[in-house]
């Protein structure tokens, strides 16, 4: 209601500004984004169900993705990207290194958790810090150049964070074998553990791989307490970054991708507004890092390397650069191709195919064959050559282009009986 | 003391002399245009005073202060304004978005982070920009994207825009460029409009002699980076060197 009150002194005799007014104010939000907000929250909430629609058993039921590891990848990769989109959809700035940060935040958050206790608060909150920090750093630095100089000295940054990691600070690192989490960490906060005791991160108690199953007759749906925890960070990321579209720090970094050069002559440096930017995609960056870890309790130099950079960006631009979904689309996008199309075998194709004559369903199996299991990429890359080709704001685009057909369907449909009564009521 | 003064401004471009020796005083609230034939330094002069360049010799003071070795967003806040040849606007955002950002820095400075407010529930940015846009005859415009307007209007939007800062000084850089007569006039009166309204000085640099006269108080003709004349547009107008510079006359004639 105080919005409203705020509004009114704005509001003029035009049409467009009562209906403006009348948004009001659910979370600080405009209607359209607390729906979305919404939406995003019944996605998470009801996921191991909607992911997993076949019936355990069934031919089908490798297609289900309801299994707790890949949801969490799910909402980690979808922070992961809705930080990136914060950078690469608002300023227009293209990293090709965002993984460095995850990756950092990542040794950050198990170093946490092997010093200090195996609650994933103190990991998570490194993991966000130690980023950001290196994010200053390499934003500092980055942007001083715009364009493919900064995409190329972001590519640069990574690949020394990843060869660093795999070699030079093997000590930090682990090196090629990377960290896990031992019994006899010296975890100060924590009661020792027994020897041979595997150590598995908590919330406050609560077991990250702890899980329920729910059976309804031949489905059965499985609830994670990881999946939840990591649900619920998610869901306050992209409220934060809905909060940061629509504030004027958003506006400006809008503005950034639009003209610097008229910015610079409205008294307005874009470089501090770009680095700010940098650094929160950084902390995003980071606090998927810290979650992945706290899931896993496992790190690798190879979540750094660059072509895990790469996905962060085809993520985004898969979904929607720019919008405020489209990253976690694209990144549900993606991590569902690379889990599920990517376990289709030779087999497989030959048992769905049985029911074609032998020498048919060889060359059926060869065709296709190519574009499963490992060759998971080839599908992903028509997918998304296809997208960028016809759809170049991504599957959100695609999303209110059926809207738009839809709409006009029902309007025609809408105009036509207003026409054929009107046709009526003159005769 | 103008409000702005050059003080033997030279400026090389490799073995090119754009600006020789250019000494320059635009008075308080003046309307002072600068013209020169193609090639003549005005757009240089136009830089250096702006920050995108910087001279290789003399100085440039603004209200006293020197603007040398400033970036052109310090300048801007310092109380210059600059519209652009061709509009420079922000496309991608609408026509009340464009307003909002001049509001903005003049309020928050050059630099201020609010990640979490709702920018159009900042009722004070809000109003001024919806006012601002009222005195621009382009309140209907208000959701447009701005790429999406004519050129006139994207003109209108900018130096709207400009205005928005309450600058002290507006530097026009050929505003009617490749616009349509109707354009043009329209232009000629929103600019009569502005210095009437406010306390500003405007410094114009142009082409078209047909603005010129109808805006100008005083004159400057620039040639081969020199100022050749400085005079009220009628001394201007019968002006033997000018006619030379400009039309090719010979003076002999």
């Amino acid at each position: 209601m105080t919005d409203q009150a705020q509004h009114a002194p704005a509001a003029t005799p035009k049409p467009a500004a009562p209906a403006r007014a009348k948004g009001g104010s659910l979370l600080g939000l405009g209607r359209k984004d607390f729906m979305l907000l919404l939406f995003v929250a019944a996605l998470i909430l009801f996921a191991p169900f909607l992911l997993n629609p076949f019936p355990a058993g069934s031919a089908m039921a490798q297609f289900n993705a309801g299994y707790p590891d890949l949801m969490q990848r799910f909402v980690i990769f979808g922070i992961f990207a809705i930080g990136f989109n914060i950078l690469f959809g608002l300023t227009g700035y293209l990293s090709f290194g965002h993984a460095a940060f995850l990756g950092v935040g990542s040794y950050a958050g198990i170093w946490m958790m092997k010093l200090l206790t195996l609650n994933v608060i103190p990991a998570i909150v490194a993991s966000v810090v130690v980023a950001g920090l290196f994010s200053l750093v390499v934003g500092f630095i980055s942007l001083r150049r715009s364009g493919i100089y900064f995409s190329i000295l972001t590519l640069a940054f990574a690949m020394m964070s990843y060869a660093l990691a795999y070699s030079v600070l093997t000590p930090i690192t682990g090196g090629e074998t990377g960290l896990q989490l031992k019994y006899f960490d010296p975890r100060v906060l924590d009661a020792p553990l027994e020897a041979g005791v595997t150590p598995r991160a908590n919330l406050f108690g609560i077991d990250m791989q702890a899980s329920t199953n729910m059976r309804f007759g031949a489905w059965i749906f499985t609830l994670n307490a990881g999946y939840y925890i990591a649900g619920v960070v998610m869901l306050i990321a992209f409220y934060l970054s809905i909060r940061l579209f629509r504030s004027p720090f958003g506006m400006m970094l809008r503005a950034v991708k639009s003209n610097q050069n008229r910015l610079n002559y409205t008294g307005i440096s874009p470089k501090p507004y770009t680095l700010a930017a940098f650094v929160i995609s950084g902390m995003y960056a980071g606090l998927a890092g810290g979650l992945l870890v706290a899931m896993d309790t496992q790190v690798g130099a190879e979540r750094m390397f660059w072509t895990a950079s790469g996905e962060v960006v085809l993520m985004t631009i898969l979904g929607g650069a720019g919008t405020l979904i489209g990253p976690v689309l694209g990144s549900g996008f993606i991590k569902y191709f690379e889990n599920i199309v990517s376990k289709i075998n030779e087999s497989t194709l030959n048992a769905w195919f049985s029911f074609l004559p032998d020498g048919l369903q060889d060359v059926v199996v060869a065709i296709i064959y190519p574009f499963v299991g490992k060759g998971w990429h080839l599908t992903l890359g028509l997918l998304f050559m296809a997208v960028v080709i016809f759809l170049p704001g991504g599957l959100v685009q695609g999303g209110q282009k059926l809207v738009t057909v839809f709409r006009r369907d029902r309007k025609s449909a809408d105009a036509e009986k207003a026409a054929a009564e009107q046709r009526q009521t003159q005769e | 003391m103008g409000i702005l003064e050059v003080k033997n401004v030279g400026k090389r471009f490799g073995g090119l002399q754009a600006l020789g020796d250019v000494n320059l005083s635009v008075a308080d609230q003046s309307v002072h245009a600068i013209i020169g034939p193609n090639g003549a330094g005005k757009s240089t002069l136009l830089n250096c005073l702006v920050g995108k360049l910087i001279p290789d010799t003399g100085s440039v003071t603004f209200e006293g202060q020197s603007v040398l070795g400033r970036k052109p967003h310090e300048i801007n806040q310092m109380g210059i304004s600059r519209v652009f040849q061709t509009p420079e606007i922000f496309g991608d955002l609408t026509v009340m978005e464009n307003m909002m950002i001049p509001c903005l820095a003049k309020r928050d400075g050059a630099f201020s982070i609010n990640a979490y407010g709702a920018m159009m529930r900042d009722a004070e940015i809000v109003e001024r920009a919806e006012h601002m846009l009222e005195d621009m005859n382009m309140a209907d415009k208000r959701d447009m994207h701005a790429a999406s307007m004519s050129r006139g209007d994207k003109r209108r939007l900018e130096i709207g825009m400009c205005l928005a800062q309450e600058p002290r000084l507006l530097l026009l850089d050929e505003p009617t460029a490749g616009m349509a007569r109707a354009d043009t006039n329209n232009t000629i009166d929103l600019l009569k409009e502005i210095k009437a309204s406010r306390p500003i000085t405007i410094c114009i640099i142009e082409h078209d002699m047909h603005v010129v006269f109808s805006l100008a108080e005083r004159i400057t003709v620039l040639a081969q980076g020199t100022p050749l004349v400085e005079d009220t547009p009628e001394n201007i107008k019968g002006h033997p060197k000018v006619r030379e510079a400009y039309l090719g006359e010979s003076s002999g004639h």
